[in-house]
């Protein structure tokens, strides 16, 4: 018996599909720019969250993304603004990107009603229906079945859409890795999934938590072809990226996409580092993917000092801005506590027949 | 009316609903090719084909994860667990993420998925198979819990659970799938989630239970009234969100109660509905609830010791005397 079954999507539907464009291999001075900016805008907006949680305007866990910023641009920079972006608990530069706004991210960060979740998500929970992104998710693994659950409802829909899923090495070592591969192959579903390698889950370093560390063999045990790529070079998530959405598109099959990349931050504000050497952190930031592509730009000579001046001045100021936006957020009013527990809204059907 | 078994009635809900709505989508291990485990998808693979009738290989955590990402992106999965039981491996799609994800979100997403399955035990299965989970999945916020006992609340009620827009836990059981019974031939035939029915008029005591156990409380029911006992009999139906106001109603005019629950003893329904009744109504009654429920004990495999570890008619009757001060 043949496997798939899916597989066929009814011609009727047909007239529905709006076929995206490949996306370019070729980025320009602006657009490398604009990739510059962005991991700016990430790296500026890290470096604040830190700041305000050591003056506890921030609570509870927070995850920074210092060091894997070049993953989240070089790929979410090539998506539509269609796609589905599934990530993780260290979110935050993903949600950037993902074209939600750096004042709905930080108010989220505050605990307040003008955050992206109403503060009812906090620095793990970001999510925002505009722009697609489908959440962070704290538990580890737990967004790999919704990203291809995401992919299924685009295919039986015949939106031809993708969805993209973040995670990280640790969410190898969940079964729901696993299964999620194994199915989004056998049904052949638009996922890219994307391990952000920072070698450690928490402090069990990577080498420790695999058996086989060659993370692209996994996906090829899954018929499922893919790349492992230097995470901390923003030209080259970009191009394996370009090389990945155009495959997923036109193969309608997944892809599978491990970005070794390092985390300059501890896991999280409780975090004493003690499993590993400072020397190695120091190591990987000589790597780091900001100033690495910032002097690649000045060399190529595509950027000056003023104009990287004026792109972190700019950045500055909407970092400021966030801020004093969420120092101006309300408080969400203590009666809505048991508001979206449920759902009231009356069934809207999908296609009557 | 017609006289339709309990998986018939399954599978007319659930193909009147796909009927209705292209997004409906059915997903399990068996239910295409198979015609279900149970068969109560029976003839759906035929009528509605490979695209809305999925098998999937034994995965279950999988495949309610993509099931809660279809619901979030547009589609109304229905999705089969084989048994609850093995929906545990499912547990963190449906409890880390299901229920709470609307809420995290700040109402942002609904999430219309129904898990559906049979519940509780089923004979001489042993005790992984043999768990009743409905107060388990009932204490999390964002879930609905529905256990029917009837198939013609089990079509109505399995209708209204597709077309929620939250995630629906429908639970049924393995032998109750060749029951028969009368189902309404209304159309669109809709039963509310959260209303409990009086199955069952009588003024001596309430007896409250659900699923598997209304039938066990029937034939107790049918005894007592030899013995002279009025029994009003309470289908509580859905779980969650539970309907106490039914309950209440009906301990104020009979002052006795006994609930009967196929589950463990400790923060189950039974434990719950004492505690409302003695909340709401607690000036009313003539004795302490009591409560039929399985022994804090695994399910045993070995008849002897499995038939004394199930709930039967003689529990509910012994409960009943108590309640009456009968014995």
């Amino acid at each position: 018996m043949g496997n798939y079954r899916m597989g066929t999507p009814k011609k009727t539907a047909s007239k529905k599909t709006t076929e995206k464009k490949a996306v370019s291999a070729k980025p320009g001075k602006s657009e490398k720019i604009h990739l510059l900016t962005q991991m700016i805008r990430i790296r500026q907006m890290e470096e604040k969250t830190y700041e305000m949680y050591t003056k506890e305007k921030i609570r509870g866990f927070l995850h920074l993304y210092d060091g894997e910023e070049a993953v989240a641009v070089g790929i979410i920079e090539n998506l539509d603004k269609e796609d589905g972006i599934v990530s993780t608990y260290r979110e935050h530069g993903h949600a950037l990107i993902a074209g939600m706004s750096m004042n709905s991210i930080m108010a989220e960060l505050y605990g307040k009603a003008e955050g992206c979740s109403g503060g009812r998500g906090g620095s793990m929970h970001l999510y925002d229906k505009k722009t697609n992104f489908f959440g962070g998710s704290a538990i580890v693994a737990n967004g790999l079945p919704m990203a291809v659950g995401l992919a299924m409802a685009y295919k039986m829909q015949n939106r031809n859409s993708i969805s993209c899923c973040f995670f990280g090495d640790g969410a190898v070592d969940e079964g729901e890795f696993h299964e999620s591969m194994n199915l989004a192959s056998l049904w052949n579903l638009p996922v890219l999934f994307v391990c952000e390698n920072n070698f450690y889950s928490m402090g069990m370093p990577f080498e420790l938590a695999q058996a086989e560390t060659d993370l692209v063999k996994k996906a090829n045990a899954y018929k499922i072809e893919g790349a492992a790529v230097d995470g901390m070079d923003v030209m080259a998530v970009y191009d394996a990226s370009v090389k990945a959405i155009n495959y997923i598109r036109e193969q309608k099959k997944p892809w599978f996409l491990e970005c070794q990349t390092y985390r300059f931050r501890a896991h999280s504000m409780f975090d004493p580092e003690r499993y590993r050497e400072k020397d190695e952190v120091k190591e990987w930031k000589k790597r780091d993917p900001i100033t690495t592509f910032t002097s690649r730009l000045q060399e190529e000579g595509l950027l000056d000092e003023d104009e990287l001046n004026e792109i972190k001045k700019r950045v500055a100021e909407e970092v400021e801005e966030s801020v004093e936006f969420s120092e101006k957020g309300t408080d969400e009013p203590i009666e809505n506590l048991t508001r979206f527990v449920y759902s009231d809204e009356p069934k809207t059907l999908n296609k009557s027949k | 009316m017609a006289e339709l078994q309990f998986r018939e009635a399954i599978r007319d809900a659930i193909d009147e609903e796909m009927a209705l709505d292209d997004g409906v989508f059915v997903m399990g291990e068996e239910v295409a090719e198979y015609n279900g485990a149970y068969k109560a998808t029976e003839g759906l693979l035929d009528k509605y084909g490979f695209r809305r009738m999925i098998d999937t290989p034994i995965s279950e955590l999988g495949f309610a994860g993509i099931g809660v990402g279809a619901a979030m992106n547009g589609l109304r999965p229905v999705i089969e667990f084989m048994t609850f039981n093995f929906a545990v491996l499912a547990a963190d799609q449906i409890i880390n993420h299901a229920s709470k994800v609307r809420y995290m979100l700040g109402g942002q997403v609904q999430v219309p998925i129904v898990f559906r399955g049979p519940n509780g035990s089923a004979g001489q299965l042993g005790a992984t198979h043999s768990v009743a989970y409905d107060s388990m999945y009932a204490h999390f916020p964002g879930l609905k819990v529905i256990q029917p006992s009837e198939p013609d609340d089990a079509k109505g009620l399995l209708k209204s659970a597709i077309r929620d827009n939250n995630p629906v836990i429908f639970m049924e059981s393995e032998q109750m799938y060749g029951l028969k019974g009368e189902v309404s031939e209304e159309e669109d035939y809709l039963i509310p989630i959260g209303k409990a029915k009086i199955k069952r008029e009588g003024s001596d005591v309430t007896v409250v239970t659900h699923g598997k156990m209304y039938h066990v409380s029937k034939q107790a029911a049918a005894q007592l009234e030899k013995e002279g006992v009025e029994v009003e009999l309470i289908d509580l139906r859905t779980i969650k969100p539970l309907d106490i106001g039914t309950v209440i109603e009906s301990v104020k005019k009979t002052n006795r109660c006994v609930v009967v629950d196929e589950a463990h003893p400790f923060g189950g329904v039974a434990a719950e509905v004492g505690y409302l009744i003695h909340r709401d109504a607690f000036d009313y009654l003539d004795a302490p609830v009591a409560r039929v429920t399985l022994p804090d004990v695994n399910a045993p495999f070995a008849k002897n010791l499995f038939d004394i570890w199930l709930p039967d008619a003689k529990n509910v009757i012994d409960a009943v005397n108590t309640v009456t001060y009968r014995k």
